[in-house]
């Protein structure tokens, strides 16, 4: 069976001398979800903006329900959906007609335009505002309106570059419930995520990128149990057992571990041995946790592991490593 | 849920044939208008000034500046509109180079790169657009020029077919604007830097003074340069005297225009 989307060996460097994308290879099954995960500036959007024919890559091939993006893009662009990272809606027009506008420019006919825009409108809880300027929108409003935009076609392939960015816990799970209808009816989705969860949630095949290369790739399940650790999770009441406990704790479990506010993470891959070990150096320590738990692998975890930083890390003060702490 | 995926129609979308493909093309380039005449009406406090300006450059000229200015055989006054009307429809396509850095910075061009849409109905769309409000613009200048004295020395017919030259004249600048737009970072700057091209042209021509009464360095350039040969062809037309070379040459230079930066804004849109 030929994959619905392919990338194979994408090389982009941009004037300046950045290398976006070092030789990204992937394949997306018909019908599935497939997401692309990776932090800020590891090539995400630039392999998507390829895919969708806006971009030239230096090198490597790229392909769309078989067509190849740079011999044939007219054909390919009437073949997805595009959602980019940031919403590119037209701040003059109503809701209505940006999707009348998005509708026209796929050629379709002025029924299924009409039909599709009053089923997309009420799917992305945007009726009511539907015939008011954008300038009146909030953010969120925004996003859910590119994303109908994005839908006007019924395209059966659907990219999607970090779609739940900027919307609200409702909004955001109303989208994965969307996400999941079209793929049950056999679109294909290929959806770019800094948040695991929802790769977690959504995507039957992962690839992780970091500096524009593949670095971990395969099934949610396979990358926990490959990649992650079993972590013990000591949450104290307060600040002040905090120091204790990491000089209590520091040496065992083989890696040291990470202290988050209030909360100790401690690798412990080495099995129970290292939750009763550390249950007693607490002891020891005069250290009664509010919690304790013993948690397993989560595509957080195996972040960390793969690129040596956590999956959101973006200078957050409130997640630093242990040895970062000064007592 | 199920309704959301709607009927799957993506293949069957493709243009086949080149009789199909102009079709979608004339289809694509409306829908563009139709968008930027719409955004046009969306923000009336912009159009509303945008048609203030032109008229205290009449203002301007008929009373303050005009009694200072004779030119011989012919009433400052008529002298002066087909003037106002070259430089107000010359300023009019500059909206083209803010549109187009707008619509780029907001990720609008971004999105319509990923649309099966013609590649050239962008920028078709956008020219097309600003030639119907440059339009209006027209009719507002000839009934604000009949107000302060105007009056066609000629007949109708001449004067619309000097309205319809500088119009095309307007329409080929905007893809010279069109390639300014593309080339800015944003509609402010894009604003800015059209500028420097639009005033030597407007002011050093024979839009508002005699180019006789420059000195001699700036008349070559303000005789043969594009404005004033458009001002002298809508004047002929509307006030009499000869006309045929004017009007070639203008439609030449119009002609020209587009020949040589139609291709470079195209290009420019391509790699923007
Ligand atoms: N137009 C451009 N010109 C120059 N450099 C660019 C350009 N676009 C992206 N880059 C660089 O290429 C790298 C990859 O960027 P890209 O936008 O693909 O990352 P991303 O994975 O989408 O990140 P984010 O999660 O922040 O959206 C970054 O270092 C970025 O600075
Ligand atoms: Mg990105």
């Amino acid at each position: 069976m030929t994959a619905a989307i392919e990338a194979d060996g994408l090389v982009k460097t941009f004037k300046g001398g950045v290398r976006a994308l070092d030789g990204v290879s992937f394949a997306v099954e018909p019908g599935t979800v497939f997401g692309l995960l990776g932090p800020n500036g590891a090539g995400k959007t630039t392999a998507v903006r390829i895919l969708t024919t806006v971009l030239r890559p230096d090198d490597g091939r790229a392909a769309v329900l078989g067509h190849d993006v740079s011999a044939e893009p007219g054909l390919v662009r009437g073949l997805f959906g595009l959602a980019g990272q940031y919403a590119a809606v037209d701040e003059n027009l109503t809701a209505r007609e940006n999707l009348r506008m998005v509708g026209r420019l796929n050629h379709l006919p002025r029924g299924v335009i009409a039909e599709r825009s009053h089923t997309l409108l009420a799917d992305f809880a945007l009726e009511d505002a539907a015939d008011r300027p954008l300038k009146t929108y909030s953010g969120g409003m925004r996003r859910r309106l590119d994303l109908a935009a994005a839908l006007v076609a019924s395209p059966p392939v659907l990219f999607l570059d970090e779609p739940t960015t900027g919307l609200d816990p409702q909004s955001r799970l109303d989208l994965w419930r969307v996400i999941e209808g079209l793929v049950a009816d056999g679109t294909t989705v290929l959806l770019t995520t800094q948040y695991l969860e929802e790769a977690d949630r959504l995507a039957s095949e992962l690839a992780v990128v970091d500096h524009g290369r593949v670095i971990a790739a395969g099934t949610p399940a396979a990358l926990k149990t490959d990649l992650g650790t079993t972590v013990v999770e000591i949450v104290l009441a307060d600040d002040r057992g905090v120091a204790a406990s990491m000089e209590a704790l520091t040496g065992i479990g083989g890696q040291p571990p990470r202290v988050s506010g209030t909360t100790i993470e401690l690798p412990a891959n080495a099995g129970p041995g290292v939750a009763m070990e550390a249950l007693r150096l607490l002891d020891q320590a005069g250290v009664v946790p509010v919690s304790f738990t013993l948690r397993e692998p989560s595509l957080d975890d195996v972040f960390l592991t793969l690129t040596g930083r956590p999956a959101d890390d973006r200078g957050d003060p409130a997640s630093v490593p242990a040895s970062a702490v000064r007592p | 849920m199920t309704t959301i995926a709607g009927e799957r129609v993506g293949a069957a979308r493709v243009a086949r044939g080149p009789l199909r493909r102009f079709r979608w093309g004339v289809s694509d380039t409306l829908t563009v208008v139709q968008r930027n005449l719409l955004a046009y009406l969306r923000i009336p406090e912009a159009l509303f000034f945008s048609s203030v300006q032109p008229i205290m450059f009449v203002l301007l000229f008929r009373y303050v500046f005009g009694g200072a200015i004779h030119v011989p055989g012919v009433s400052y006054v008529n002298y002066l509109i087909p003037g106002i009307f070259v430089q107000t429809v010359a300023f009019g396509a500059v909206s083209t180079s803010i549109g187009l850095a707008e619509d780029l910075q907001k990720g609008l061009i971004e999105r319509f790169r990923a649309l099966p849409m013609a590649r050239s109905a962008v920028l078709t769309g956008r020219t097309v657009a600003d030639l119907a409000r440059n339009v209006v613009v027209v009719l507002i200048i000839t009934a604000v020029g009949y107000a302060v004295g105007f009056r066609i020395q000629t007949n109708v017919a001449a004067f619309v077919a000097g309205l319809l030259l500088l119009l095309l004249f307007a329409y080929a600048l905007s893809w010279g604007f069109a390639v300014i737009g593309l080339s800015a970072p944003n509609s402010e700057t894009a604003q800015v830097m059209s500028f420097p091209v639009l005033f030597p042209l407007t002011f050093a021509s024979s839009a508002f003074v005699p180019v006789a009464s420059m000195p001699s360095w700036l008349r070559g350039f303000a005789e043969h340069q594009p404005v004033s040969v458009v001002v002298d062809a809508a004047r002929a037309l509307m006030l009499g005297g000869p006309t045929a070379s004017y009007v070639w040459q203008s439609v030449a230079w119009s002609v020209g225009i587009v020949v040589v930066l139609a291709p470079l804004a195209v290009r420019r849109y391509r790699r923007a």
